[in-house]
């Protein structure tokens, strides 16, 4: 195994260009969108006053998940004491601020008063599980960056497990933080579980590490660097892990639901329902999202990797997916305030069987302008400092390749 | 105690006949109170938790398609003076609502009016992350609009969906009741009148129309009203079952 070299990308192709144009027209585009809600006011939106949580926070929540996930491939590395994975610790680290960076962003933006973000640094409701996720993300963003900085740093090589040790348990807690926001929901039948957390957890594990291999390959291959089959091989069999166990948590969930009455309703209207979170669920989380792609890992098509790439990009979409239902249809799903009784008439649309939710546009950008938002992070910071090793060959990588 | 013929036991005629007059034109019949006086603090007091304000809905007495309340209380709070012209109907405050309700197993049908329920557990209070929702050591559930950031995570939590957002700009707010784009509001209880000594808006103005289905009062004041009415006969706190012990009751459903 050779000593690992890494390398900034030369950044003068006219395709880093484009890239960086592209991505830039999908930020501006973010901007633009949040200066329209801002400016007219919420009204512009598909969101309500039953559905409050729109299309930002499935994307925010998605990519605020996939960070901490991102950070995963590091944590095998530094805490865990994998070889192979070591040279990705600087890379999955930038992956995994850049994606918070984007989540947090849409996040920020989709508030009622982002102008007021002073206001939520300075003033703390301590049982919030909001406020606690605003120290989370902060601490998050400090640690990460001390941990990439002692990996990069020759000095600093000595600490740097420590360090990796620190990030990995405070992005457990981070995503038990993001899991609790709805977990600890009481009034809400789509929520309310203790499973969120943990679930919540392995979904980071399954659409982080889908975006870091995705980052991954498209990376070594536009910058003509040399990447081995044994990394992807090894990350892919361990995508193909998580993507099973997201599934058995999703399947624990839905057990527990179905098995009590009260929850009767809700399971219904997520699993059989006839609207958009039914098709959503069966076809696109389970089919597209889960399914399809285990196969895919796990058959002969695993080897290409133009198709382990198609199976990251499902799991993507079907995370995206998977938050919509989460997020959109738990809202859509009345709340019930008098249970036993039939709501006849209320104008607050306490008597209709779900609430219904068509996102504009701006609120699409907006949250699509996330993803944006991190990539941009990602491309500048692989073209500024040196996250990325100039070989990943299986010589350079893999202990037990002769070299 | 005073002796009889000691000085303060002489009630002058005219003190008395005042005294039994103002008696008689509070309670014409037991139970039922012309005038409900509630008992304010005074303005330079800090508010106290010795209060706890509260009302009981008396949904046997609430009219179907009565919206005597909801109309009182959109014009004391100003919900209805012309601002949100862009907004859809869904996306419209409202800090009351009328329900008509049917109880899926006997068929019973009752009407009544929903609001914040003003918790002594509010799980709005508990995930803001600001402390913009506030609890009133009186009980009232409240926002400070200065600081909510608009995040509706107590819309989220709300067991009874009591709370609003602001989608778009106002102009015409009234000076005691401020609201504005991109904070979230609710029912105050109509908190500037409570501190004056009256009742909130829709209290009045269900009285008003003859039905009398709302008491209102200090819960902990053994004397008042509502408490009276809350010992005499059984009455409900919607979704008990979250132990969130709302000061405000129901009783027939």
């Amino acid at each position: 195994m050779n000593k690992i070299n890494y390398q900034e990308i030369e950044g003068s192709s006219s395709g880093f260009i484009a890239l960086l144009g592209i991505l830039g027209i999908f930020v501006l585009a973010g901007l633009g969108a949040t200066y329209y809600m801002e400016h007219n006011g919420h009204y512009v939106t598909g969101m309500n006053n039953q559905i409050v949580w729109g299309l930002p926070h499935v994307f925010a929540v998605f990519l605020i998940v996939a960070a901490s996930g991102a950070l995963n491939v590091a944590s095998i590395g530094t805490v865990f004491g994998k070889t192979l994975y070591k040279p990705l610790g600087r890379l999955s680290s930038l992956l995994a601020i850049a994606l918070l960076a984007g989540g947090l962003a849409v996040l920020l933006l989709d508030l009622g008063r982002p102008d007021r973000l002073i206001v939520a640094m300075t003033y703390y409701n301590f049982k919030s599980i909001f406020a606690w996720n605003i120290i989370l993300y902060s601490g998050f963003f400090g640690i990460t960056i001390v941990y990439v900085w002692m990996m990069m740093e020759k000095r600093m090589n000595k600490y740097y497990r420590p360090a990796g040790m620190a990030a990995f348990i405070w992005r457990l807690i981070l995503t038990t933080g993001t899991g609790s926001i709805f977990g600890f929901l009481v009034a809400r039948s789509a929520y309310d579980a203790a499973i969120m957390a943990p679930m919540f957890i392995i979904m980071s594990f399954s659409f982080g590490l889908a975006i870091f291999l995705l980052v991954l390959m498209l990376g070594y291959n536009w910058t003509n660097r040399p990447l081995g089959d044994a990394i992807i091989y090894r990350l892919k069999n361990l995508l193909g892990v998580f993507v099973a166990a997201v599934m058995y948590f999703v399947l624990v969930f839905h057990l527990t639901n179905l098995y009590e009455t009260e929850h009767h309703g809700v399971e219904r209207f997520i699993l059989a329902g006839n609207t958009i979170h039914t098709t959503l669920f069966w076809v696109v989380q389970i089919i597209i999202g889960s399914i399809v792609p285990l196969i895919i890992l796990y058959s002969k098509l695993g080897r290409s990797r133009m198709w382990v790439g198609m199976a990251s990009l499902f799991i993507i979409i079907g995370g995206i997916a998977q938050m919509y239902v989460i997020i959109i249809g738990g809202q859509a799903y009345p709340l019930n305030i008098f249970p036993g009784m039939e709501v006849l008439s209320s104008s607050f649309g306490d008597a209709a069987a779900y609430h219904a939710y068509s996102p504009s546009l701006a609120e699409t950008v907006l949250g699509v302008s996330g993803i944006a938002i991190a990539l941009l992070i990602v491309v500048l910071g692989v073209r500024v400092l040196k996250f990325m090793p100039d070989s990943l060959a299986d010589k350079d990588v893999d202990p037990h390749q002769k070299a | 105690m005073s002796k009889p013929g000691s000085e303060t036991s002489k009630i002058s005629r005219r003190k008395f006949l005042g005294t039994g007059i103002t008696v008689a034109g509070m309670s014409v019949a037991p139970g039922v109170s012309l005038i409900n006086v509630a008992e304010a603090r005074p303005l330079d007091q800090p508010v106290s938790s010795k209060q706890r304000w509260g009302i009981l809905v008396d949904a046997n007495k609430c009219s179907k398609g009565c919206t005597s309340c909801v109309d009182a209380c959109f014009t004391e709070n100003g919900l209805n003076r012309g601002d949100e012209q862009h907004s859809r109907p869904g996306q419209k405050a409202q800090w009351i609502r009328k329900i008509d309700l049917r109880d899926k197993a006997t068929g019973h049908e009752v009407s009544l009016p929903l609001f914040c329920q003003h918790c002594e557990h509010p799980p709005c209070t508990d995930v803001c992350p600001t402390g913009a929702s506030f609890k009133r050591k009186d009980g009232l559930v409240l926002v400070d609009k200065h600081i909510c950031i608009g995040c509706r995570y107590c819309m989220m939590a709300c067991p009874y969906k009591a709370r609003s957002f602001i989608h778009e700009e106002l102009t015409h707010q009234f000076e005691y009741a401020p609201r504005g784009k991109g904070t979230v509001e609710g029912c105050t209880l109509c908190v500037h009148r409570v501190d004056q000594g009256r009742n909130p808006a829709c209290v009045d103005a269900c009285n008003a129309a003859g039905h009398k289905a709302m008491y209102f009062g200090d819960l902990k004041d053994s004397n008042s009203e509502v408490s009276k009415q809350l010992k005499m006969h059984s009455s409900k706190a919607i979704r008990a079952d979250l132990e969130l012990n709302p000061g405000i009751r129901y009783r027939g459903i």
